[in-house]
């Protein structure tokens, strides 16, 4: 007891009140303010490992969804890319919404998966379970995830637990780059879950694939088993980034990072 | 200067698949270590090489089946620990052992006949969707209704394909490709690999980088053993403990983020050296360790001296040392069952060469309570090579950081000691990219032996007895 004592509250207040290490972490690329017009856009598309990096009319874009944050273009090409900011960030409502700049038609499309989302989330009333499934994570997922349930960030304060049933279960986690071997079992646990049910896209490697998009053992993201709510880029996501994801499912932010209700 | 010996690959080859066994267990018997079996598709048939652990270094040797022969006499029948090692080679080219004892699929589907040895037993399905927040793996329990006389492991699961997309990638993304193959133990990959890279430049990396390599790369096992004390005291019910460490866990992940932007130290090591210098002055780091070290240190005092918790442990899913040494047995779970062949030691590399590495304390017990204490031990030295590193690195601040790495094509071995044991790389390049990569971790090498370890424990010891391996399956199914 005097131990927990000495070392004080150790648990953030976020979202509640900012936290400087969320606020100073380092997420996916994006394009830097002014690209430079100089370079050919094969130099550009070709820096990077997953395909994130498309240039159409002069517009360098960067595909968050696909970034695994391996820091090559802002490396190579710091006038033209940078680090974009704050652990909560690349957090989407659709797989368009992570491309950056965003692309014209994607602003309605937003907004009514917005509608959607919030819809379903209403009858969840901010308390939520959550079950995870690993569809082909490296293992570092997991351990963001497992680091909300301790001291530092206590997601029970938030009302959010983790369960081991699919049927006690409103939102299912998925993590990894979606293993053939774990789609039967994927698809069998978000079918066990009772509706309304939200879905999270956990980590670039669930969005997109990542690194093994392209390969014959994976379904290049998760997508292609369950149907996703909400797209969360990095590689792995920070806690924070799953906490502000579980708080958009719930209803408690919006992707924006503000207040809903 | 320091990094890897430059040494050409050379590789012993024996006319038949049968010499190549009697030339591999006439080294076991002489007490090398069997680090591995891996077989490459090659003009010719396909080369199967064994990988033996020496004083000093890895040799391999090797056999051809010739192409138009799909089978082999098996090694497991000779050597057990072959056992996963020739089912995968099944699995992916296609070669039948013949004689080898379970022949099922280790990384594509299949059913699998439970074993159901007499009356009155059951099987306990657990997995592949864990309770709680873990790795897909299927566990299935085969048992009366206390005791487990049997354990089936089902892999297939997280199948990724790693070694395919390493084929013809560039060395740049042969990094990024072995950060992910085992996410939690990324720096220990991206050493292996680098240091297989490394091999056919033949360059000398630099001294701050060689520290570097080492903070970050203990850095990784204290993270990875607090994982481990994190995952008992949850299993125990000990709240304040898993609290405990786990917000100590969550400090030095913030620690390592501060250093290089990530929390699993990627995109520090290169080929050549190091990206990138801590973020972080040298004081400011000293004086991280230490905050931590005093923190984990007296939180384990205390864990040790939990009777509730130490009970669970005593005695529990014990690894028997002459198990342990015919098989190999890497890392923590070798060192509890008095067969130490530490990398760090025994084939030092990076700063590691000169560093004082202590040599593993005899244990003999094999059980969960004497990994948790080899897990101490190797706390302990880690926060020791920490502080060494650190302060030297203080005093270079002007070196270099990387030097051009340029490889000649051909084949050569890398490795690195994880958290849980050794990582090994067999690459070969042509052409400046990857011909062939297969990284081996140490959770593949130890998880087989989890099916030895059931004696008399009932269970409620398996989450101990799983967690107390404290392995990836990330690593397992590639």
């Amino acid at each position: 007891m005097l131990r927990g004592l000495r070392d004080g509250v150790v648990t953030t207040r976020w979202p509640a009140k900012p936290d400087l290490y969320a606020d100073d972490w380092r997420g996916p690329a994006r394009p830097a303010t002014s690209p430079a017009g100089r370079t050919s856009p094969d130099d550009l598309t070709d820096l990077c490992p997953t395909g994130a990096i498309t240039v159409t009319d002069g517009t360098v874009r960067v595909d968050q969804g696909r970034c695994i944050l391996c820091g090559r273009c802002v490396a190579e090409r710091p006038g033209v890319f940078a680090w974009s900011q704050g652990a909560t960030g690349p957090a989407a409502l659709t797989r368009e919404q992570l491309i950056i700049p965003e692309l014209p038609e994607t602003g309605a499309a937003i907004q009514a998966a917005r509608a959607r989302l919030a819809e379903r989330t209403r009858a969840l009333h901010r308390s939520v379970h959550v079950r995870h499934v690993d569809a082909g994570s490296d293992g570092s997922e997991e351990w963001e995830i497992q680091a909300l349930l301790g001291p530092v960030y206590d997601i029970h304060r938030l009302g959010v637990f983790i369960t081991a049933s699919p049927r006690h279960a409103d939102v299912l986690l998925v993590t990894g780059a979606g293993s053939r071997g774990m789609s039967g079992p994927l698809r069998t646990t978000y079918d066990g879950m009772p509706d309304p049910k939200v879905v999270i896209a956990t980590g670039t490697d669930a969005v997109s694939g990542g690194l093994l998009r392209d390969g014959d053992q994976t379904t290049g993201g998760v997508g292609a088993t369950v149907p996703v709510d909400i797209f969360l880029a990095g590689s792995p996501p920070s806690p924070f980034g799953i906490l502000n994801a579980l708080l958009i499912a719930v209803g408690y932010l919006n992707p924006d990072g503000k207040r809903s209700r | 200067m320091t990094g890897v010996t430059p040494q050409a690959a050379t590789a012993t080859v024996s006319p038949t698949v049968a010499g190549l066994w009697d030339s591999v267990t006439e080294a076991t018997a002489r007490g090398h270590r069997f680090a591995g079996l891996m077989a490459a598709r090659q003009e010719e048939g396909i080369l199967l090489s064994a990988h033996l652990a020496e004083p000093g270094g890895i040799g391999t040797r090797e056999a051809l089946v010739p192409s138009g022969t799909t089978t082999y006499p098996s090694l497991t029948p000779r050597l057990s620990a072959a056992l996963w090692y020739e089912r995968e080679i099944s699995d992916l080219f296609g070669l039948t052992p013949e004689g080898h004892p379970r022949l099922e699929p280790l990384l594509r589907p299949h059913a699998l006949p439970p074993q159901i040895l007499g009356p009155g037993l059951f099987t306990i399905p657990h997995g592949p969707v864990r309770s709680g927040v873990m790795e897909s793996i299927e566990y299935l329990v085969e048992t009366p209704g206390e005791d487990i006389p049997h354990l089936s492991m089902r892999l297939y699961y997280k199948h990724r394909g790693i070694e395919d997309r390493m084929r013809g990638a560039s060395i740049a993304d042969g990094v990024l490709l072995a950060e992910r193959t085992e996410g939690v133990a990324s720096v220990a990959h991206a050493l292996a690999f680098c240091h297989a890279v490394e091999r056919l430049g033949g360059g000398e990396i630099p001294r701050r980088a060689a520290l570097i390599r080492v903070l970050h790369a203990e850095l990784e096992r204290l993270i990875a053993h607090l994982d481990v004390t994190v995952r008992l005291a949850d299993a125990a019910g000990l709240a304040v403990a898993t609290a405990r460490f786990g917000s100590s866990k969550e400090h030095l992940a913030r620690l390592v983020s501060r250093m290089c932007g990530s929390r699993f130290g990627r995109g520090v090591v290169v080929p050549g050296g190091v990206t990138a210098t801590p973020a972080l002055s040298g004081e400011d780091l000293l004086a991280a360790i230490s905050r931590l070290d005093r923190t984990v240190n007296s939180d384990a005092r205390l864990l040790m001296g939990t009777a509730s918790f130490l009970d669970r442990l005593r005695g529990t899913g014990p690894l028997q040392p002459d198990r342990a040494r015919e098989h190999g047995a890497l890392g923590p779970i070798g060192k509890a069952a008095g067969f130490a062949d530490d990398n760090r030691l025994a084939r030092p590399y990076d700063a590691y060469r000169d560093l004082a590495v202590p040599a593993a304390r005899s244990h003999a017990a094999g059980d969960a309570m004497a990994r948790l204490r080899v897990r101490w031990e190797e706390v302990e030295s880690s926060f020791g090579l920490l502080r060494l590193a650190a302060g030297e690195l203080a005093e270079r601040s002007g070196d270099q950081l990387r030097v051009r790495c340029e490889p000649a094509d051909g084949r050569a071995l890398g490795w690195a000691e994880a958290p849980q044991g050794e990582v090994l790389y067999d690459l070969s390049l042509a052409g400046g990219q990857i011909a062939r990569c297969h990284p081996r971790s140490a959770s593949f090498h130890n998880l087989v032996l989890m099916h030895e370890v059931f004696a008399g424990d009932i269970l409620t010891d398996f989450p101990f007895i799983e967690a107390s391996f404290g392995l990836s399956v990330a690593g397992v199914a590639l």
